[in-house]
């Protein structure tokens, strides 16, 4: 057990030595005050090593990691830049004695499916957690289901519950749009957002609220729920991949599965991706993974259906053949019908 | 009277902070903490009123600590404490438990003495708030 730092009789401030404890409001010393006083500022003169400060959080280890493992996504890659600038400054700025309000840090991320919307959220509470703006870095996901209630008097709790769990991290809502439904006023959704905006303003050192959805579906959500978006400081949008793009995320993927193309798959995979973008239900690099997972099926039965014995290059391999059985690439294919 | 009891019993108030420290401790241990209530002080009185359900899950001390901070502004005349518990026992065991509130005024205990056969003296306390009923004890504060 953590003994207490003092012991009674020795020397207590005269304002605990009364009965009753602190009160909400009331309260001088909030949590890590008395620190703020106890360390000493830095002389005016004094000279910071920011790319000392900067390896110290080990920041870079997760802009090498955000480079080498999500491809494209450049102005999202930027703006996490920004912020990890603004955050290392103001710690900088805090050893100098400067004053620094805590930066508001809500985000909202919007984008077309399958542009690595969730991907970049769990990178974004390991990357605040590691330049000391979370206290433990977890992330919490929720959609509509874990926030509003079925009846009245039960949505309070359970908003309330999932708010408290992701306290000290981030609280992740995917597909926010749902929580408001404007065809009907009496939807207990309205009662999540309200408890939601309360928590992201009183609670902005607690945790980071991270808002996610399709562009025209949460830019309609700000619109009708203005209090939300005027709260959220980031509104990031995430942009398609180009065809250069998806076929470098689909060679990471097979390469992280253990597989590999032969040269023409390699020109059949992109013509597939030339094809399958075009077509109606892309979704980005969801699509990629699917018709990665498509072709390792085919190519196991392939492999089933010759006697000859198997070795390391045929297990590893995807021939053109693979994809080439797709529906993607039948032109004469009706319109609407979803590709497999 | 200053009424004590629990964990710290032996020591001042509890600070926020300090507060704080010793529910991230409990939570670094893995016991779920919960709140209660009371407005009778009797010390065999044990069983206080919850403050909602006990808070499973939780990683950062933010979450009870928000709880502590509306049980107090519901009820700022009650008594109001802390519990951890540890679960494995195979029961729920109550492995820290502390008071994190009292009312300003603390009118404290009489001592009743009650005849009895042969010469017989029997002892109780009886706390003075109990002489009121439930919601007008401690300045009136429901």
């Amino acid at each position: 057990m953590t003994p207490p730092d003092r012991l009674p009789g020795s020397k207590i401030p005269a304002s605990r030595m009364n009965f009753g404890m602190s009160r909400p409001g009331g309260n001088s010393s909030g949590p890590g005050a008395p620190e703020d006083e106890d360390r000493e500022s830095l002389p005016p003169d004094a000279k910071i090593d920011l790319a000392k400060e900067r390896a110290e959080t080990g920041i870079d280890d997760i802009f090498s990691g955000l480079d080498a493992d999500l491809v494209g996504l450049a102005p999202v890659k930027n703006r996490i830049r920004e912020i990890a600038a603004l955050l290392l400054v103001d710690r900088a700025r805090a050893q100098f004695g400067l004053s620094t309000s805590r930066p508001s840090l809500h985000m909202s991320f919007t984008g077309s499916p399958g542009t690595g919307k969730t991907t970049v959220a769990m990178r974004m509470a390991d990357l605040l957690y590691r330049l000391g703006y979370l206290r433990r870095g977890h992330l919490v996901s929720a959609t509509r289901d874990d926030l509003v209630g079925q009846y009245v008097g039960h949505t309070a709790p359970k908003t309330k519950e999932v708010l408290k769990r992701a306290m000290g991290g981030v609280l992740f809502i995917d597909e926010a749009y749902y929580l408001y439904r404007e065809d009907n006023e009496r939807d207990y959704g309205q009662e999540t957002i309200e408890i939601l905006l309360q928590v992201m303003e009183n609670h902005r050192e607690d945790l980071v609220v991270i808002l996610a959805g399709y562009k025209d579906r949460m830019d309609s959500f700000f619109v009708s729920n203005p209090g939300m978006g005027s709260r959220i400081a980031h509104h990031i949008d995430f942009p398609d991949y180009t065809l250069d793009e998806l076929d470098e995320i689909g060679q990471l993927m097979i390469r992280a599965e253990g597989y590999q193309f032969s040269p023409e798959a390699e020109k059949t995979f992109r013509e597939y991706l030339d094809r399958r973008m075009k077509q109606p239900r892309f979704a980005n690099a969801r699509s990629v993974r699917n018709a990665i997972e498509r072709a390792r099926l085919r190519h196991a039965s392939r492999l089933m259906e010759t006697d000859t014995s198997v070795g390391k290059g045929e297990l590893t391999t995807l021939l053109p053949e693979d994809f080439r059985v797709s529906r993607v690439f039948a032109d004469a294919e009706p319109e609407g019908v979803p590709t497999t | 009277m200053h009424i004590t009891q629990g964990t710290f019993s032996y020591l001042p108030a509890l600070t926020d902070d300090e507060i704080r420290k010793q529910i991230q401790y409990a939570l670094d241990n893995g016991w779920p903490c919960s709140v209660e209530f009371t407005d009778d002080p009797h010390p065999r009185n044990v069983y206080w009123e919850m403050w909602g359900l006990p808070m499973f899950d939780l990683p950062d001390a933010a979450g009870v600590l928000a709880e502590v901070n509306a049980c107090r502004k519901a009820k700022p005349e009650h008594y109001i404490r802390l519990n951890a518990y540890d679960a494995s026992y195979g029961k729920q065991t109550t492995v820290l438990q502390f008071i994190v509130q009292r009312p300003s005024e603390e009118p404290g205990f009489r001592l009743e003495r009650q005849e009895w056969h042969d010469r017989t003296i029997r002892y109780t306390l009886h706390p003075y708030v109990a002489d009121q009923p439930h919601g007008e004890r401690y300045n009136g504060q429901k």
